[in-house]
């Protein structure tokens, strides 16, 4: 079974993902900010493959993605590093980015690597279902969980067909927004939210995109499995100078 | 039909819509919707009309006497310089703003790179009453300050784009984020051939009045449809795909895509994409693009503001990999040394871009009887500065 589908069936509630870009704010510190994440008691990683046109991210995101590879950020250098990560952290790790570089890469060849490097599931917003059913076998092969995204605006049928070419989880966009943090949610947000809790959907859901603290996590968790938290990490990890108290910090203090 | 877009959006292996779920259901309903809107009786009746008595279409297709003498063949301009606002762009961003009333939309946004498309989306939204915003570059707004302020006076608020280099790339980018942020009340007006299917082909669709012309008038003046060859300089390949359209499944007609090299194809400052690009993801669409090894976008230049963009228009990308067209690039200098032999020959100051479509017929070479037609795609107007800082005339 795979790691995410062991966790969720482990835990269904307040599951807590954490997004960082790989590569910030310094080259090296993917490695680290993922065993301090472990460490503090978050539930899943997502690490971030930069790249020089994040179109669906706001100013925090695109910031780190720059940079991430002014710092030589590459995917080769990423799956690296997670072998790195695997060496001491065995909670499940998630890769999230845009189509372009995973091509370049081979997306075969990047999906064999990643599997063997220890990602447990693939993020890839702009790839298009048409073309992931080309690829289906192979990740499911290599036990690779792919995880598509949901919005506000998409349709109950096609919601059916994303849920059912998802594995691990879904990626629920609390609204049709870029990334960012933002400070709670609207009544027309939760509607949405429990409209997808009574879907009956196979997977779980994780609610992501504007959640930046307790409220909107602790909210977010009473429609879904858990949310993820993206742009506020990225704004701590900005700041800090000591990211195993900030981050030990930074994650009592969502889950609190 | 071998160069038409398919029912999944794609041109061969180029194309499709590559975008994040946030924006499925504005594209997928444009999708569903373009050609049914596009093909009503009422709506090309509305689309002519303004082509017609606003646009000031048809635009000549002028034999220019002169610089058929200097190559020694025959060589027709297409004048898409006088088109109302000084450039080809207007053909489309009528079209797309009538769309856009169907669909029932009432802002617009718009990129622009040279400030042309951005100065046709402003007025077609001041004449047809709809708020309107446009990302520019910091860069080119800069670079191309007269077509800023025409925006402005045009009542269009303009944006700048201030990551990566600061040109259109980047312009595109902030654009799509705006949309979506904007799902429901905004139509985005893409300015080329570019983006995710259905963009490239309704794009191509409303610029392909100019191909349709240039037959008529060839016919006309020649008596006979076909030329030898047709010259169209390529940013993301609008001008290009419109004066090509009637012409591709004519494969006795030489169809030529001038690229901006820059300061030469391999001197890391240009623009020329089908010879440096690989394939790729960007802006929504699979296509030729200028790339790093890991997949990153190449940042590109160009003088022109118009050229200055990492990919073309998957129909482009296609048209390439079945060597349909033979695309040929020009250096800024060549450019604009080209610009002002026109100027000097013909009395007629062309956009830098339009420029390099001129500049490419040295390395053409074609016959005394040939029959040439280089789509001049805009006026020079706005490349004022451009021209002063060049400096050689
Ligand atoms: C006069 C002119 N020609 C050509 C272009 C390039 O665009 P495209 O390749 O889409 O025709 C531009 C773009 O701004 C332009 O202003």
């Amino acid at each position: 079974m795979s790691r995410l589908k062991k966790l969720f069936q482990e835990k269904k509630q307040n599951v807590l993902s954490v997004f960082y870009t790989a590569g910030f704010p310094k080259r090296d510190d993917t490695v680290s900010i993922a065993r301090h994440l472990q460490a503090a008691g978050a539930d899943i990683i997502e690490i971030g493959i930069p790249f020089s046109d994040p179109v669906a991210d706001g100013p925090t995101i695109q910031a780190s993605n720059k940079i991430a590879l002014d710092n030589g950020m590459t995917v080769k250098l990423l799956l690296e590093q997670v072998k790195e990560i695997r060496k001491s952290v065995t909670m499940p790790v998630v890769l999230m980015g845009y189509l372009n570089p995973v091509l370049q890469y081979g997306f075969e060849k990047f999906c064999n690597d990643a599997a063997a490097a220890g990602v447990d599931g693939l993020i890839l917003p702009d790839m298009p279902l048409d073309e992931f059913n080309e690829h289906r076998a192979l990740t499911t092969s290599l036990g690779l969980d792919v995880i598509f995204l949901i919005s506000p605006t998409t349709s109950p049928e096609r919601i059916a067909v994303i849920d059912g070419l998802s594995s691990g989880f879904v990626y629920a966009v609390s609204s049709s927004s870029t990334t960012g943090a933002k400070k709670g949610f609207t009544s027309e947000q939760e509607e949405y939210f429990r409209k997808l809790k009574n879907a009956g959907l196979k997977n779980p859901f994780l609610i992501g995109f504007g959640i930046s603290d307790h409220q909107t996590f602790s909210k977010a968790s009473q429609f879904s499995s858990g949310a993820i938290v993206g742009s506020a990490f990225i704004n701590l990890l900005k700041e800090s100078n000591n990211f195993e108290s900030d981050i030990a910090q930074f994650v009592r203090s969502l889950k609190a | 039909m071998k160069y038409t877009v398919n029912e999944k959006g794609f041109y061969g292996k180029f194309g499709g819509a590559y975008i994040p779920e946030m924006l499925y259901p504005n594209v997928e309903e444009l999708r569903t919707n373009y050609l049914s809107i596009i093909y009503e009786p009422e709506f090309q009746l509305e689309f002519s009309k303004l082509l017609k008595d606003y646009v000031g279409r048809p635009t000549p297709l002028y034999l220019a006497h002169r610089l058929s003498e200097k190559y020694n063949t025959r060589i027709y301009l297409k004048r898409e310089d006088l088109c109302h606002t000084g450039a080809h762009k207007i053909n489309n961003t009528i079209g797309q703003i009538l769309l856009a009333k169907r669909l029932g939309k009432n802002k617009i946004i718009a990129e622009t790179g040279a400030g042309q498309h951005g100065v046709a989306t402003a007025t077609v939204c001041a004449l047809m009453g709809m708020e309107c915003t446009v990302y520019m570059g910091q860069l080119d707004i800069e670079r191309q300050r007269p077509n800023v302020e025409r925006m402005r006076i045009l009542g269009a608020q303009v944006v700048p784009a201030r990551s990566g280099n600061m040109t259109l790339k980047d312009a595109t980018n902030e654009a799509m984020r705006h949309w979506i942020n904007n799902p429901s009340d905004t139509h985005y007006i893409i300015g080329s051939v570019v983006g995710p299917h259905p963009y490239p082909d309704m794009v191509t669709r409303f610029q392909s009045v100019i191909s349709e012309e240039i037959k008529a008038q060839l016919q006309q003046a020649e008596g006979n449809p076909y030329p030898d060859h047709v010259i169209a300089c390529v940013g993301g390949g609008s001008n290009a795909a419109g004066a090509f359209y009637h012409f591709l499944e004519d494969e006795h007609v030489n169809l030529v895509g001038a690229e901006a090299a820059g300061k030469g194809v391999n001197s890391g400052e240009s623009a020329a994409t089908t010879a440096l690009g690989k394939t790729g993801v960007l802006h929504g669409s699979k296509t030729l693009l200028m790339q790093t090894e890991d997949g990153q976008v190449v940042e590109p230049y160009s003088i022109s503001a118009g050229l200055d963009y990492p990919g073309i228009g998957p129909l482009h990308a296609h048209l390439f990999d079945t060597q349909r067209v033979q695309f040929l690039s020009a250096t800024d200098d060549e450019a604009m040394e080209a610009g002002i032999e026109l100027s000097r020959t013909e009395g007629i100051i062309p956009a830098i871009e339009s420029a390099h479509a001129i500049a490419v017929l040295n390395q053409l070479k074609p016959d005394p009887d040939d029959v040439v037609v280089i789509n001049l795609s805009g006026r020079g107007d706005k490349d004022l500065e451009t021209y002063i800082r060049w400096g050689k005339y």
